[in-house]
């Protein structure tokens, strides 16, 4: 399989994040300015500080991007995690009840060496890659995320496949007392998501335990979560205590919740619609104007490859 | 103040500036920048919302004016159902310039082929009528029978309303479900209403209501 890394991305193209913050800070301070009200730094600071604590060693990885970053607080407040409310806006508010620490992960079926791993464990052998990558939701926005993590392809050899294993599933936690969102049938819990063994080899792919320089916020899915940039963000499984190898295709929650709207692949197509609305283009979150999706989510140099010959309007 | 006046000058002005408060906030909002990541979406679901509450607020009148005999409500009707139409005109603006840039050809696509789009789009359409004939004058030309039937077709906008809501959810319905419930009570009391006027219930349960519904 042929892969070309994408230019590096160069430093002086990413805004620095502190830029961002205080760009919130300006805005802020305008509205409230326009309506008569003290400027609260207060409430700016107290987001800041909110943030976790700086990831440390990670080092600039393959395949970035020069488009603008999403900005942190963005990021980190507009998510679609069902496990902590159907609205975006409930995860950041509700995820406190997540413990990352103690985490374990199992890791099991057709493997030679299966185990329950603690979750610093699992992570300690690896070095930790900045990856700049396009997500593109399959609700039609998309951000640009620079995430902290491992290729996942370094953490599944370690494992040892065997060659009965076709497929990779991954499975989310599933308490209702840390996860009050699956107190609610919305979706089949566990959330359960799944990949070709090839995808999750694909060096494009990796397991994210951070974001902008510092540890996952709970509501992105800490400890740990896959990153499948060429697929919709739903293939992100978050919050992962089970990497399982199969012999057989997994079947995702949502695929499970309603096949004919979610397919097992998933790839970010402008051809193929949803069937309740068009994938020809998207809302890049901080942009006025609609911009094209592009075909496996810009990824198509890297990837198209392993569709090569599928008819992806059926495969989807 | 008469009771005339005290409509007419103080509740009537309360109401519409009331009415006026969910575009404040998301004026206000959007000023400030309080509506989050994604702007374009918490202007597009934030006027829909506002649609369904004031089309269910206006098909709410005539159910409590005869559960409480207030008839004073009825003077608020036309003016909750125009702000239903506005809020809508907002609303189906926020799609055709935020969300397709004016592109009339790419909206016409999608108007037949995203069923959640056409419902969306036939209840704005009904309520054009509705909000062209709600003057007195229009009412005295139409005639009040032949303009009540036209008016009736507020059930079918705010059912279209409710079922583009339903069918553009991902997969929590508990917002939409809400809606349809308010919307089934509210329909169902005029049923009720009239089959018990074709003389379908012999022993009313509520003789108040009873006697009110007949005025």
């Amino acid at each position: 399989m042929l892969i070309r890394p994408a230019t590096e991305i160069p430093s002086s193209e990413i805004t620095d994040e502190r830029v961002y913050v205080r760009r919130r800070e300006f805005l802020q301070a305008c509205g409230l300015a326009a309506v008569g009200l003290a400027a609260s730094p207060i409430a700016v600071n107290a987001q800041a500080a909110a943030r976790p604590r700086k990831l440390e060693n990670v080092a600039k990885g393959p395949f970035g991007t020069t488009e603008a970053l999403t900005p942190y607080e963005n990021v980190a407040t507009y998510n679609n995690f069902y496990e902590f409310g159907t609205d975006k806006s409930s995860p950041a508010m509700t995820a406190g009840s997540l413990k990352s620490r103690p985490w374990t992960v199992k890791v099991d079926g057709e493997c030679n060496r299966p185990a329950d791993y603690d979750i610093d464990d699992f992570i300690k052998p690896h070095s930790l890659e900045e990856r700049v990558y396009r997500m593109r939701c399959v609700e039609g926005w998309s951000m640009v995320i620079p995430w902290a993590g491992i290729p996942l392809c370094n953490v599944l050899e370690r494992f040892e496949p065997t060659s009965r294993a076709k497929f990779v599933e991954f499975t989310t936690l599933r308490d209702t007392r840390q996860m009050p969102g699956q107190r609610s049938s919305v979706l089949d819990w566990p959330y359960v998501e799944g990949l070709r063994l090839d995808e999750a080899m694909h060096p494009l792919t990796i397991l994210a335990v951070g974001l902008y320089g510092s540890v996952l916020p709970n509501q992105n899915g800490a400890p740990l979560r896959l990153v499948v940039p060429w697929k919709y963000g739903f293939k992100g499984i978050k919050s992962i205590v089970r990497i399982r190898f199969v012999d057989h295709q997994p079947v995702g929650a949502w695929e499970r919740q309603n096949s004919r709207e979610y397919g097992f692949y998933s790839n970010v197509n402008p051809q193929v619609d949803h069937p309740r609305w068009s994938q020809a283009s998207e809302r890049r979150l901080g942009e006025f104007f609609k911009r094209k999706t592009l075909m496996f989510n810009g990824y198509g140099d890297q990837v198209a490859g392993m569709y090569a010959g599928m008819d992806l309007r059926k495969n989807f | 103040m008469s009771s005339a006046r005290w409509i007419r000058f103080v509740l009537k002005p309360a109401v519409f500036a009331g009415s006026l408060g969910p575009l404040g906030v998301l004026v206000f909002c959007a000023v400030t920048g309080g509506l989050g990541a994604n702007p374009i979406e918490a202007i597009t679901h934030g006027t829909g919302d506002w649609t369904l509450r004031f089309l269910l607020l206006s098909l709410a009148i005539t159910p409590l004016r005869t559960l409480t005999g207030w008839n004073l409500l009825v003077r608020f009707r036309r003016m909750l159902g125009l702000f239903a139409f506005f809020y809508a005109s907002l609303h189906l603006l926020t799609y055709v310039w935020l969300d397709k840039f004016f592109s009339w050809r790419e909206i016409a696509r999608d108007i037949p082929r995203r069923p959640f789009i056409t419902m969306g789009f036939l209840a704005f359409v009904v309520l054009v009528p509705l909000a062209a004939t709600s003057t007195a004058g229009m009412i005295r030309r139409m005639g009040g029978r032949a303009w009540q039937r036209l008016h009736r077709l507020v059930y079918l906008s705010a059912i279209a309303g409710v079922v583009h809501y339903w069918w553009l959810v991902k997969a929590d319905v508990s917002r939409p479900r809400v809606y349809a419930m308010a919307l089934t009570v509210l329909l169902g009391s005029r049923l009720f209403v009239a089959y018990r006027k074709a003389g379908g219930v012999t022993s009313p349960v509520r003789p108040r209501a009873s006697t009110s519904a007949t005025r």
